[in-house]
């Protein structure tokens, strides 16, 4: 069944004489966390800032929820929560004084549970520059989606944060997932876009270069396993030395490094050979392609061009 | 509590907060209130007779044109008006709640300058009350719409700084405060006419005092009230939601019709 939240159809935008966004169509399902990456000028804010209702376009058009952003203002602002790269909230700004701020713009209640919820209740009468980047980050998604509103960007919000800060923003992520909002996540963080998203859409130029899961975007490159063995002997150094499927070979440290096209038949032949050569296998990793791995591919073979 | 309330509450707390706009709407006033008060009184008893609207336009233009733009260009080079429009604010609520909150803060300033300058100094306090709070209440209004003009046309803090100087400096030498407008020579004057810190001056004389003003106080309550009316209504029309303030409606020199009164004053006084 179609259940689009976002629906983006030639969208273009150009800045004199540059085009920032060439043509670029896609949509976005009720649940879904959608990644949006790209590599500096590839046109990620611009697409973001147009759909958020602070730029007009020049082609094409953006539907949220059947409201175009581009005109219908007020019926966007309770539609929409989002989490700006920069602060987006003033320096002097208490914390209960941002919930209730913005709350009241909303013509809401003001949610302390949500502050409550994100480690910010000790921190009610704190200014927002005396907080730390991690409750700065934390503060600024909670008056994002203190309203829940059934679309939520967020720009880079894990940018600069430590690991539990991170875990903690990826839990709340899910649960507003689970709760059926829609996350237009834009990040240069790989690792993040392929835990967190359930698709994601690459663009380059102004162009999407590649979209889909994480998982077929990888298969859809070169789609070379890395698999990494140590041995305490010298078992893998022989010269000629081949295994199935193995396309690349290269050593490193203590490591014999394969790059394999079929990674089952290739880990079964290193370890029988291990064995036969009466050797011991100390550690082996296996290393599906990374979506980092597939981006650079995807944006370094365009960039050349 | 409603959403302008929030605001205002929020923007009025901000203006004692925040160390800057604590120093520019009460210590810097008040504290030049203090010295200008002991040495002034000694130097030149005159100045004596004019203190209290000297003292408040001084106060009012701190607030005002020194102190007001700077925050909010602060705010939208940092994305907060980005923020702020997401969140459904009204452009006109970033601009006019603080300068309300400006007001309050030079209420108050000026509250303290009119009890306390007849009692340290033996400044002669307002005689027509009603006279004078329009006279602060023009005054204020004018200064603000300034202050407000100078925010949005200006591409940076370090511009802000230019524009506020373009203003303070003139008005506290040729406004009327140091030296009355009628000492003026002819042509520096007819510049002072320029200033709504002169016609501030003047209404003073005119309305709160009910002394002879140096001309009709009628022409300066008209003036001021142009400015002001303008400034405001032509900051709202220049205000740009972008961190690089690029985007907005007209050409900042339109910025300049908002001194159409003050020429108007030049030609016909």
């Amino acid at each position: 069944m179609n259940d689009s939240v976002i629906r983006v159809r030639d969208f273009r935008k150009v800045y004199g004489d540059v085009v920032a966004v060439d043509g670029i169509s896609f949509e976005v399902q009720r649940g879904e966390i959608f990644g949006l990456l790209g590599p500096n000028g590839a046109g990620k804010t611009s697409t973001l800032e147009s759909l958020e209702g602070l730029r007009s376009t020049d082609g094409g058009s953006l539907r949220i929820m059947g409201v175009d952003p581009t005109r219908e203002s007020r019926k966007l602002r309770n539609l929409i929560g989002v989490q700006l790269q920069t602060s987006g909230l003033p320096d002097s700004m208490r914390v209960d004084e941002a919930m209730r701020f913005f709350c009241a713009y909303h013509g809401i209640a003001p949610n302390y549970h949500l502050l409550e919820r994100l480690g910010l209740s000790e921190k009610m009468s704190a200014q927002y520059y005396t907080l730390s980047a991690g409750q700065q980050r934390r503060l600024a998604l909670a008056v994002a989606v203190a309203h829940s509103p059934p679309v939520v960007f967020l720009d880079e919000p894990t940018a600069g944060l430590d690991v539990p800060s991170r875990n903690e923003l990826h839990d709340l992520m899910r649960e507003l997932q689970t709760a059926g909002t829609t996350i237009i996540l834009a990040t240069h963080d790989m690792a993040e876009a392929e835990k967190m998203a359930d698709r994601v859409a690459i663009l380059l130029r102004g162009k999407i270069a590649a979209t889909g899961t994480p998982r077929e975007l990888t298969a859809t490159g070169a789609g070379l396993t890395k698999v990494s063995v140590c041995t305490e002997g010298a078992s893998l150094s022989e010269p000629n030395l081949t295994f199935p499927a193995v396309s690349q070979q290269a050593f490193k440290d203590e490591y014999a490094i394969y790059y394999s096209t079929d990674p089952g038949p290739t880990v079964s032949a290193i370890i029988a050979h291990i064995k036969a050569q009466g050797d011991t296998l100390i550690d082996l990793r296996v290393e599906r392609p990374s979506l980092e791995e597939r981006f650079l591919e995807i944006t370094g073979a365009r960039g050349d061009n | 509590m409603n959403a302008f309330a929030h605001h205002f509450s929020f923007e009025f707390r901000t203006g004692i907060r925040d160390k800057t706009l604590l120093l520019m709407n009460y210590l810097f006033p008040l504290g030049l209130y203090g010295l200008l008060g002991f040495l002034m009184a000694e130097l030149n008893p005159l100045f004596v007779e004019t203190m209290i609207p000297a003292m408040i336009i001084i106060a009012i233009l701190s607030g005002t044109v020194l102190s007001l733009p700077n925050p909010l260009v602060g705010a939208r080079e940092a994305g907060i008006f980005r923020s702020y429009k997401i969140n459904g604010v009204p452009a006109i609520s970033i601009l006019t709640i603080p300068a309300l909150t400006t007001i309050l803060h030079m209420v108050v300033v000026a509250a303290i300058i009119t009890a306390t300058a007849p009692l340290f100094f033996g400044a002669p306090p307002p005689v027509n009350w009603p006279g004078f709070i329009l006279f602060f209440l023009l005054t204020a209004f004018a200064h603000a719409g300034i202050g407000m003009l100078i925010s949005v046309i200006s591409s940076s803090t370090r511009a802000v700084v230019l524009w506020s100087q373009l203003i303070f400096l003139p008005s506290m030498l040729i406004g009327g405060l140091m030296i009355p407008y009628s000492m003026l020579p002819g042509a520096l004057g007819k510049v002072g006419l320029l200033l709504p810190a002169t016609h501030a001056m003047n209404a003073f004389q005119g309305l709160a005092q009910n002394q002879v003003a140096a001309f009709d106080p009628l022409w300066s309550v008209l003036i001021l009230l142009g400015g002001g009316i303008l400034s405001f209504g032509l900051a709202n029309y220049l205000f740009c939601w972008d961190s690089r303030n690029k985007t907005r409606r007209g050409h900042p020199a339109l910025a300049l019709l908002a001194s159409l009164p003050y020429v108007v004053g030049v030609v016909l006084l």
